[in-house]
């Protein structure tokens, strides 16, 4: 793979064995620019009396003439120009219920209440949301606006108040509302799910797999489980759904690193889109996933490719999230760069209306950035979240992955290393191999043999 | 080429300077919520 282009090559038997020998004999290949690679490969032309050695070497000399090895990374103009950019607010985490129906061991939010009490969002603070959010988003045509909790279907009546706000919004402001929500299933019930699937554009569903798996970390708050409770009313909203979109998202622990049986559990319950993420906690949780834990986890993903490769070809297959990276075009480069856009381009709301760089900080007193009504005050915050990118994380400068992620997630590298502009490294090896899988998945698409 | 297939060309467009449209979806709008994967997300002006 040229990391800086993100071409990927397939090698057969004797142009990998080429192609190893010449890096093996060049130990500073590795980080050579274009010209010096070239170089390199035309030498060993010279030097070489093997026909096959010098068609796999020519062959190479050509992909690096046309970018598509040893291609240049982005040069530091590129920095300059993410810190001139004034990105505007194009997405908002509505926190509309800060309370829930179950009481999940893992929960970031403590069991919804994110470090604070019990508090639900009033259509009011929801209106004046949406307002800063229009007010906000320069010329973006599309802004996206995420019900979450807690569970927001607690706060049902509020949701519909506030989209139908938006629609009314959108159309005097000639923006496109794109509504989302993730729910726990619980409320679930033909009102709602008619309403999710006349205004939700995508709706996260969370289970985490097996009975046993999902009712240890996910019962309700008089200890029992929901696995046998919220199915049913998953596969119901689902099949209601037609081809709208949906995504059954899990979450797996340092009690299920045999994870795939859970995703395939959920494949064969009937759900397609299915997404399962390690579980963030403190490392002192008896079920935190740990560093020892990380090459049993990257079989576990090795694993999970093969098995979707195979139900690929039998034409009865799921989409593993992380799995569907496009290696066709996918997002610009800008964007490779930025990551997920916290604290600049996209914001969490909490239910009294203050704000903070995503929905991970919600609650934390050093991340809070302004309210809904004043905007944004401390805009010290939102600088220091603007300076972050994949060209300012040293970690970030080797690695083959790094324009997959963006980066990592902030609060993840905030809650390791108390540093934004840090990495977790933990998510760091699991992307890797995440992005191996995808691109392993991909070139058995391309070369089924 | 005989001994390379390349499976993907050169996907990573550097010349898309200014900060980009801004248009495609927020990562953590998407599935994951607690990490960052942006290598999955579809690019607006190319649908």
């Amino acid at each position: 793979m040229d990391v800086n282009s993100g071409s990927v090559h397939s090698l057969d038997k004797e142009g990998y064995d080429v192609f190893s020998a010449v890096m093996k004999n060049h130990d500073d290949l590795r980080s050579a620019d274009k010209n010096t690679a070239i170089k390199v490969f035309k030498n060993e032309i010279e030097g070489s009396d093997c026909e096959q050695a010098r068609e796999t070497l020519e062959e190479l000399v050509y992909l690096t003439e046309n970018d598509e090895l040893f291609s240049d990374a982005p040069d530091i103009l590129l920095e300059d120009d993410l810190k001139k950019a004034r990105p505007v607010i194009k997405a908002l985490c509505l926190h509309v219920a800060h309370d829930c129906n179950l009481a999940c061991r893992y929960c970031f939010a403590e069991e919804g209440e994110y470090h604070g009490k019990r508090e639900l969002m009033n259509f009011h603070t929801g209106k004046k949301a949406l307002d800063f959010l229009i007010s906000k988003s320069g010329g973006r045509k599309n802004l996206e606006v995420d019900f979450f909790g807690g569970e927001p279907l607690m706060n049902f009546e509020v949701v519909k108040e506030i989209v139908a706000y938006g629609r009314e919004l959108e159309k005097k402001a000639g923006k496109h509302f794109r509504f989302t929500l993730t729910t726990n299933g619980v409320l679930l019930n033909t009102e709602v799910n008619d309403f999710l699937n006349k205004e939700m554009d995508n709706v996260v569903l969370s289970l985490d797999g097996r009975r046993e798996v999902n009712d240890k970390m996910r019962p309700f708050r008089n200890g029992s489980g929901s696995y046998d409770y919220i199915v049913p009313k998953f596969q119901s909203f689902v099949k209601s759904r037609g081809d709208k979109k949906y995504y059954l998202r899990g979450t797996y622990t340092g009690n299920n690193l045999d994870f795939t049986e859970d995703l395939l559990h959920m494949a064969d319950l009937g759900f397609s889109e299915i997404s399962i993420e390690p579980v963030v906690t403190e490392p002192k949780e008896p079920y935190a996933i740990r560093k020892e834990d990380i090459p049993r986890i990257c079989k576990e993903y090795d694993k999970l490719a093969a098995i979707q490769s195979q139900r690929e070809a039998k034409g009865n297959c799921f989409h593993f999230f992380h799995f569907m990276i496009d290696l066709e075009s996918g997002p610009c480069i800008t964007k490779r760069l930025k990551g997920c856009g916290s604290g600049t381009e996209y914001l969490a709301v909490a239910p009294n209306g203050d704000l903070y760089p995503c929905h991970q900080f919600v609650g934390r007193d050093e991340f809070l950035m302004g309210n809904v009504d004043a905007g944004i005050v401390n805009k010290e915050i939102a600088e220091r979240f603007l300076s972050c990118s994949v060209l300012t994380k040293k970690e970030c400068k080797d690695c083959f992955a790094k324009f997959y992620c963006g980066g990592g997630c902030m609060a993840n590298a905030w809650n390791s290393k108390g540093d934004i502009n840090a990495v977790y490294g933990i998510g760091c090896e699991l992307e890797r191999k995440r992005v191996e899988c995808a691109l392993m998945l991909q070139a058995s698409r391309v070369s089924p043999d | 080429m005989k001994h390379i297939k390349t499976i993907s060309k050169k996907p990573i467009d550097h010349k898309t300077r200014k900060g980009g449209c801004g248009e495609c979806q927020t990562s953590c709008q998407s599935a994951c919520k607690t990490s960052c994967t942006v290598g999955n997300q579809t690019c607006e002006q190319k649908k």
